[in-house]
C-alpha cells in the first residue's frame, strides 16, 4: 500500500513537471488518433449517408453495412496483423517504407475507427422517424434540404458514434504496437509507452499517461452528456 | 390568388387497388372537406395531390390561369400537406414553425417575425423557445399547422387535422382554417360530419376507390 502511493506521488509530480518525453508522447497520440479519427469523419459522414439516402446500388449498399458491422467488432491487433503483412518489407507495400512510421499509425487508427463512426452514424440516420422526413418534403424541402434535415435530426447518435471513434483509438495499443513498433520518441503513443513501462516495472510514467487517458475520457463524455442534454426536454 | 387543381382518371395500387381512377376538378381558394370510411384512401390520395408519392397512372394537374406549371420542386413550394403524426424536428417550436421559410431562403429575421406570427394564430407564441419535442399532442398538432401555415401555401392539404384533440384544440384549428378560407385552397380529411359541414364548401366522399360530391 505504502508502495502504490509512493508512485502515485511520483506519477502526480511528473504530470505537474512533464518531461520532454512525456510531452511527445502526449502529443503523438494526439495527432495519430485526432487524426485517424478526424479521417474516419471525413470518410464516415457521406458514406453512411449515401447508405441512408440512396435509391440505387441496393445490393452494394446492404453489403456494405454489414461490413461495417463485421468490422466494427474487429480486434485491433488483426488489423494491426493485416496492415503488417501488408507493409513490410516483404509485403506488397513494403517498398512506401511505411511500417514504424506515425502514418501508419494514423492510418491503422482511421481504419478501426471508420467501421464504428460510419456504422453509427447510418443507424442514426436510418432511425429518424419516416413522418419527421415526409413532413420536411411536405414543407418544400429538395433532395439535398431533406438530407440536411436528416442529418440534423441524427445528430445526436452522429455524435454518439464519433464519440465511440474516439474512445477507441484513444484505447488503442494492439494494431499501433504492432505497425507503430513503440519507438522512444517516434512511434511511442500513451498506450504503447503505458503497457512498455508496465512490462519494466517503472509505473510512475504508466500512472501519469493512466491518469491523463482517464481525464481526456472524462472531458470528453462531459462535453458529450450536455450537449445531449441540451437537445433533451429542459 | 391560388392555384386550381385537376385530377385525370388519378390510380393507385398498393397490395389491392386504392384508388380506381379518380377525375375531379378542384377550384381555387375553395374549401373543400374529404370524408370516407377507414383504408378508403384518403391520405393515400393526399400524398398524390401533394406530389410526394406518384400515382400508377393518371395526372395531378396545378394551373394558375392557362399556363401548366411545370416545374416540380417550384410548384411543390406552393401546396403542402399536413400529416396526421405532427412530425416535428427535434429543435425548438420556433424553429420548427420557420422550417418551411428557411428551406425558402427567407432570412433569419423575417423568417422569425413570420413564425412567430404563424405560433400566435394557434395560441403556441409563448412557447416560441420550447422544445417542441416536449410539446403535448394537442400543442404538437398545433405547431404542425403553425408550420405549415407560416409557407402560406397556395393550396393546403390538412389530414385529418383534429383526429384525436380535445374540443379546445380542435376550436383553434377550426379558427385557423376559417381565417384562411377564401384566400387558399383548402383540401381536409374528416371523419367528422359537424366538422365537414362547418369547415366545407364542398363536401366530398371517398369510397370504392371513387370520389363523389355530396350535396
Ligand atoms: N405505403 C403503403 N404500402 C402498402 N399499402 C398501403 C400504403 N399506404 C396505404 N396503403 C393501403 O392503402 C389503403 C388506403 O390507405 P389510406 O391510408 O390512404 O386510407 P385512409 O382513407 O386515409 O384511411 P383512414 O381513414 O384510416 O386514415 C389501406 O388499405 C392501406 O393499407
Ligand atoms: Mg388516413
Amino acid at each position: 500500500m505504502h508502495y502504490i502511493i509512493l508512485v502515485l506521488k511520483d506519477a502526480l509530480s511528473l504530470l505537474l513537471h512533464p518531461s520532454r518525453e512525456l510531452i511527445g508522447v502526449v502529443v503523438l497520440s494526439m495527432l495519430v488518433s485526432g487524426g485517424g479519427l478526424i479521417a474516419a469523419a471525413i470518410a464516415g459522414l457521406p458514406l453512411a449517408a449515401f447508405l441512408a439516402f440512396s435509391t440505387r446500388f441496393a445490393h452494394l449498399r446492404t453489403v456494405t453495412v454489414h461490413l461495417l458491422n463485421t468490422f466494427m467488432g474487429m480486434p485491433p491487433v488483426v488489423a494491426g496483423l493485416a496492415l503488417y503483412l501488408l507493409l513490410s518489407r516483404s509485403g506488397p507495400f513494403g517498398v512506401l517504407g511505411l511500417l514504424y512510421t506515425p502514418s501508419i499509425m494514423a492510418l491503422a487508427q482511421f481504419l478501426l475507427a471508420l467501421p464504428l463512426v460510419a456504422a453509427l452514424s447510418h443507424s442514426a440516420m436510418v432511425a429518424v422517424r419516416p413522418e419527421v422526413i415526409l413532413a420536411a418534403r411536405s414543407l418544400g424541402a429538395s433532395p439535398f434540404q431533406r438530407v440536411r434535415t436528416v442529418i440534423y435530426e441524427a445528430r445526436y447518435g452522429i455524435i454518439a458514434g464519433l464519440m465511440a471513434g474516439f474512445g477507441r483509438v484513444m484505447a488503442e495499443v494492439g494494431a499501433v504496437i504492432i505497425v507503430g513498433g513503440n519507438i522512444k520518441g517516434y512511434t511511442r503513443t500513451m498506450t504503447t509507452a503505458i503497457a512498455l513501462e508496465t512490462d519494466k516495472g517503472d509505473f510512475e510514467l504508466a500512472i501519469a499517461l493512466g491518469i491523463l487517458l482517464l481525464a481526456i475520457s472524462l472531458v470528453m463524455n462531459f462535453s458529450m452528456y450536455f450537449f445531449q442534454r441540451k437537445g433533451k426536454y429542459q | 390568388m391560388s392555384l386550381s387543381l385537376r385530377i385525370e382518371d388519378l390510380r393507385k395500387s398498393y397490395a389491392r387497388p386504392v384508388l380506381g381512377g379518380i377525375n375531379y376538378q378542384f377550384m381555387p381558394d375553395r374549401v373543400y372537406a374529404l370524408m370516407g370510411p377507414n383504408g378508403a384512401g384518403k391520405s393515400t390520395l393526399f400524398r398524390l395531390l401533394a406530389l410526394l408519392e406518384k400515382p400508377d397512372h393518371g395526372r395531378v394537374i396545378y394551373e394558375n390561369g392557362p399556363v401548366d406549371i411545370l416545374d416540380d420542386m417550384n410548384l411543390r413550394r406552393r401546396i403542402t400537406l399536413l400529416l396526421p403524426e405532427s412530425g416535428l424536428f427535434n429543435t425548438t417550436v420556433l424553429a420548427n414553425a420557420a422550417y418551411g421559410l428557411r428551406l425558402r431562403g427567407v432570412g433569419r429575421a423575417e423568417a422569425k417575425r413570420l413564425a412567430v406570427e404563424a405560433l400566435a394564430s394557434v395560441g403556441l407564441e409563448h412557447k416560441a423557445d420550447q422544445r417542441a419535442l416536449t410539446l403535448s399532442s394537442g400543442e404538437s398538432q398545433r405547431l404542425a399547422l403553425a408550420r405549415a401555415i407560416a409557407i402560406r401555401p397556395e393550396v393546403f392539404f390538412l389530414d385529418e387535422p383534429t383526429a384525436s384533440l380535445d374540443p379546445e384544440n380542435r376550436e383553434i384549428i377550426e379558427e385557423a382554417l376559417l381565417s384562411m378560407r377564401g384566400r387558399t385552397g383548402i383540401i381536409l380529411s374528416t371523419h367528422d360530419r359537424t366538422q365537414a359541414e362547418k369547415l366545407g364548401d364542398v363536401i366530398l366522399m371517398l369510397k370504392d376507390g371513387k370520389l363523389s360530391e355530396e350535396g
